[in-house]
């Protein structure tokens, strides 16, 4: 007799569809010779010395747990960062948490604030796994629809136009994946006046690609508004801004009686982050500025050819501050960002991704990644010009 | 106006740009990176550009020496008048006045060992001033002017949800 999968399975997760990424991914795979501009990760190998610290953790036999929050110099190495960058000061014992990169982060703090029914409102076009986050902890998405014409940056009015008496928390990533999106602090100096009103009202801010930023080097963040520090859940990590991705590290700051919580959650389910990765993040947050800027500026240079790019191929994009993503608008062409994205890696051989991946506000718009090399990305380029050539000449 | 290090890191490591591409990376007007080059040519600033090659993957025979050479410095002209000699050799590609146990390095890139055996006996030892050399030969290049001489590997980033 067959088991019957479908009813053993939560409903909640047997209705989360997979990621819309996925499938481009799956198409580009079985294709030889593709240029993947589709990946939201650094094409870096992690600087030498991050590695080196890691390899000398485990030569020194550091191969057993850490203590659930993380190594004390670990956590120590994250705010001293923390202090040096944003000029906040957090208390590595209590209101630092050591996780399995910022994905992990953003899960524990949604299943931690949230109850059944919870408003929980989220800024997109965003990251897949913050609408995910919030329905596994059984919470309900509400979502904003940031715009274009704002730059996709979040709008005062928008935010409150979104908050009722169920509202808990919000989930907000800038500088922003797929947009690259930036908000200044001017910028989130209304979204602060808002939140003001509502005291009750939690933050979820997650800034993995702080570092990545081309319009300043200062990172902003809500946090960093003394009225706001102790209602921000400030999530953040390496893989971004050190090319850690594979180190699978991040950190939770914010106050002690959240983390805490978040910190029960993280013992019971993960226990403790990888022990290499926590001595390698020391070396990335003590040592690390010189080799992120020279990242940093290759991905500026490499920012700069993508817009010329969409420029030459004839497509909208507003200017991204931010992260390693160009989301230019594909409207004028007539076809649907999945059909964009489709016929562009069949005909040309190129992976980006669909807009709509990240939220219905993606729609009319692709997410093109520049943590690429620049000969990959001048190709690409030169092969959409000649896509959008072909539309437009009905050819397509 | 045009950040002139950031112009030059991005030229130091790809001479082979155009003057368009140059000027979008930088976010400059072609004809102002156009202006700034001939300015920093003048200036002596802008040398040279030459391309690195693995001359092993190819026909052509060709051995690199270090050569260390002691010397007297003469009255005046310190060390840089036996200097500005041996750099007239066309094969002496690289000259450095060194701190430590001896006083220039120089670079010779000959077509075998004897031929940089004759040059340091015939051209090096013989000028007046040379106390003594001492010549190392280069086995195999890893890396020269921040290139890596191993294959590139390809992009290995697998499929992932993000």
């Amino acid at each position: 007799m067959s088991i019957d999968y479908s009813s053993k399975i939560s409903e909640v997760v047997g209705n989360m569809p997979p990621s819309a990424i996925r499938k481009f991914f799956d198409l580009a795979s079985e294709m030889d010779d593709v240029i993947s501009l589709s990946i939201g990760e650094p094409d870096f190998v992690t600087p030498w010395s991050i590695r080196e610290a890691g390899i000398n953790s485990l030569k020194d036999g550091y191969t057993h747990y850490s203590p659930n929050s993380g190594y004390t110099k670990s956590k120590q190495a994250i705010c001293d960062y923390i202090k040096r960058r944003y000029d906040i000061e957090y208390d590595q014992k209590t209101e630092c948490l050591i996780t399995v990169g910022g994905s992990e982060g953003i899960d524990i703090a949604a299943r931690a604030l949230t109850n059944p029914g919870d408003e929980v409102i989220i800024v997109e076009p965003c990251f897949v796994a913050y609408k995910a986050a919030v329905t596994f902890a059984h919470g309900t998405p509400v979502v904003i629809s940031t715009k274009q014409e704002n730059d996709f940056k979040l709008m005062p009015e928008e935010l409150e136009a979104a908050i009722t008496d169920k509202t808990k928390y919000i989930i907000l990533g800038y500088p922003g994946n797929p947009t690259g999106a930036v908000m200044t602090m001017e910028d989130l100096a209304p979204i602060r006046d808002v939140l003001m009103k509502h005291p009750e009202i939690i933050v979820i801010s997650d800034e993995l690609y702080c570092e990545l930023n081309y319009i300043s080097d200062e990172p902003s963040s809500l946090a960093r508004f003394p009225e706001l520090r102790d209602r921000v859940i400030m999530i953040n990590g390496f893989s971004k801004s050190y090319a850690m991705t594979g180190f699978r590290i991040g950190y939770v700051l914010g106050p002690k009686e959240i983390v805490s919580q978040m910190t029960k959650i993280h013992q019971y389910c993960i226990m403790s982050a990888p022990s290499m990765a926590q001595f390698a993040l020391i070396e990335a947050a003590t040592n690390g500025d010189d080799e992120v800027k020279k990242m940093r500026d290759e991905y500026n240079h490499r920012r700069r050819v993508i817009l010329q790019g969409l420029k030459d191929a004839g497509l909208e994009c507003f200017v991204p501050y931010g992260a390693f993503y160009a989301f230019p608008s594909i409207k004028n062409t007539g076809l649907t960002s999945e059909e964009f994205c489709e016929k562009f890696l069949m005909s040309k051989k190129v992976a980006i991704v669909p807009g709509t991946a990240f939220g219905v506000s993606g729609t009319g718009h692709v997410r093109i990644s520049y943590a690429a090399s620049m000969e990959n990305i001048k190709t690409a380029m030169k092969r959409l010009a000649e896509f959008t050539d072909e539309i437009r000449k009905g050819l397509v | 106006m045009i950040d002139q290090i950031e112009l030059l890191k991005l030229i130091e490591k790809n001479s082979q740009l155009t003057l368009a591409e140059i000027a979008t990376q930088i976010g400059a007007a072609a004809a102002d990176v156009e202006k700034e080059i001939a300015d920093l040519k003048a200036q002596n600033i802008i040398l040279g550009a030459t391309t690195q090659i693995n001359w092993d993957e190819t026909t052509l025979d060709r051995v690199t020496a270090m050569i260390e050479v002691r010397i007297t410095p003469v009255r005046e002209k310190g060390f840089d008048k036996l200097a500005d000699i041996l750099c007239e050799y066309e094969n002496v590609t690289a000259c450095y006045l060194m701190s430590g146990g001896f006083d220039l390095m120089l670079i010779y890139e000959g077509k075998n060992l004897r031929d940089i055996a004759s040059f340091v006996y015939d051209k090096v030892a013989t000028q007046e001033g040379v106390l003594s050399t001492a010549t190392h030969f280069i086995l195999r290049k890893y890396k020269d002017n921040g290139i890596l001489f191993k294959t590139k590997d390809s992009d290995d980033r697998q499929a992932i949800v993000l």
